[in-house]
């Protein structure tokens, strides 16, 4: 229901334009507004205002994935639709976990002074990169819908069970990174005042963005999958309108 | 089921003796990838010696990927697959049988490997409990998981370079816990590798898990 209403031209439109609207506002606040931090390098500061949203996005668009590819495989909801959301929220993913790697390099340069450490966050990081390509790779291999539906669902369950054994595998291994910006699990948060507005601005912009993103990736799948069915009963109806000529 | 996968297994280890594959391609490559390593590295033991662990699993991960594109392809000759799809066996069964024939024959190449890193590399064998439970839970890890991969990526057309873009990224906490465990059993302080065999463990089980419910589905769908 709710994916129909999103879906509409107009809503996707006001999505889109209140998307634009944040990121305009949240650089606008990043760049010109907010104070420079003590204890960080010149302005690098305001990369906090990108980096952590991108992050989370990044987050949200896996476990969407996740969800989805749980709902087409569980026999009471499985439909289509889920297959498509589990595909538009992973390629909307990958971009943004791109994104993440090279925000997280920049700033690795400025403060730790190298573009690349071998951080747990990091390291996991770069490997769901890898680990989702794969999973887009697969969701290309050619087939029957269901069946390729069928076969992404697992790979993407598969893909994300070991997201949490690959972060205890490298953070044993060493850590670097510093503490999360914003506690998730309590609320509290370690940037206040006007810094404290623009990263949430930066939450909200990027996670518009995303369903922005996500809406028509998926609007696109389903439009896909219906030129298929139109196309072969067009084909049909011109075959059978040859032979009864 | 278990007896289904006995089945399996055996036929599976049959095949690989008679066609002798792993043992003609799949060790020499595994070699070739030591006596690479030396060449890229060394040729000073100070170099060689601390890296022995990581380069010892480094080239088990590439065989692996071999050993499964071997267990797929037997499959796929002669529509075996659709042989073994009518015949009846349970799915759980099919996939416990070709993972363990994978990883009995991972175990072989790891111990022809072990002499190599010894011999090629001068690391000193110590800390054989650990050393071999190790080889053991990882080989059952890389198993479960090529098995699933394997067959995902049967159907593809370009199966050749798919397979290992899924494997290689999900068997990165296998490489690093096996690595490290193997780090601390040849320092001699095999003490201090719980938390890595732990960490095998735990993947071998997640893995054997996720096979066992859903290789069925996959099995019917390529």
């Amino acid at each position: 229901m709710m994916l129909r209403r999103i879906n509409s031209d107009g809503a996707l439109r006001v999505l889109g334009t209140l998307a634009l609207l944040g990121m305009i506002a949240t650089v606008w606040l990043g760049l010109f507004v907010t104070p420079n931090a003590v204890g960080y390098a010149d302005g690098t500061v305001r990369l906090l205002y990108i980096h952590p949203p991108l992050a989370w996005v990044m987050f949200v668009a896996y476990g969407m994935a996740t969800l989805s590819s749980l709902l087409y495989l569980w026999p009471r909801t499985r439909h289509p639709r889920f297959d498509h959301l589990a595909g538009a929220s992973a390629e909307v993913g990958v971009v943004f976990t791109g994104l993440t790697l090279v925000s997280g390099s920049i700033w690795g340069r400025t403060t730790w002074g190298v573009w690349w450490a071998w951080d747990p966050l990091l390291t996991t990081t770069a490997l769901l990169f890898v680990l989702y390509l794969g999973y887009l790779a697969i969701r290309n291999v050619p087939g029957d819908p269901e069946t390729v539906a069928r076969r992404s669902a697992v790979a993407g369950l598969v893909a994300f069970l070991d997201v949490p054994v690959v972060f205890f595998a490298v953070s044993w291994w060493r850590s670097l990174h510093q503490g999360p910006t914003v506690n998730l699990a309590t609320g509290k948060s370690y940037v206040h005042g006007s810094m404290a507005w623009t990263l949430m601005l930066g939450f909200v912009s990027f996670t518009l963005t995303y369903i922005w993103l996500m809406a028509h990736r998926y609007r696109l799948a389903v439009l896909r999958d219906r030129e298929g069915d139109e196309g072969l009963e067009a084909a049909l109806a011109e075959r059978w309108a040859e032979a009864v000529r | 089921m278990l007896h289904d996968a006995v089945l399996v297994c055996r036929k599976d280890l049959r095949i690989e003796l008679r066609a002798k594959i792993g043992l003609n391609q799949v060790a020499p490559f595994a070699g070739a990838v030591l006596l690479l390593f030396g060449l890229a590295l060394g040729p000073s033991r100070q170099a060689l010696e601390p890296a022995a662990a990581g380069l010892f699993w480094v080239a088990v991960l590439l065989s692996a990927v071999l050993a499964v594109q071997r267990s797929f392809a037997v499959e796929s000759a002669h529509a075996a697959r659709d042989g073994l799809r009518l015949s009846g066996l349970d799915p759980a069964g099919i996939f416990l049988g070709k993972g363990a024939a994978i990883a009995a024959q991972l175990l072989v190449l790891e111990a022809l490997l072990t002499a190599g890193v010894a011999l090629l590399f001068g690391a000193r064998l110590a800390g054989g409990i650990v050393l071999v439970s190790s080889c053991l839970a990882a080989s059952i890890g890389l198993a479960a998981v090529g098995v699933i991969y394997g067959v995902l990526s049967s159907a593809a057309r370009v199966k050749e370079t798919l397979l290992p873009l899924l494997f290689l990224p999900v068997a990165a906490p296998v490489l690093l816990g096996a690595t490290k465990a193997w780090d601390d059993a040849l320092a001699g302080r095999a003490g201090s590798s719980g938390v890595w065999m732990s960490l095998l463990a735990v993947f071998a089980v997640l893995y054997v898990a996720v096979g066992t419910v859903a290789f069925g589905p996959l099995l019917e769908d390529t």
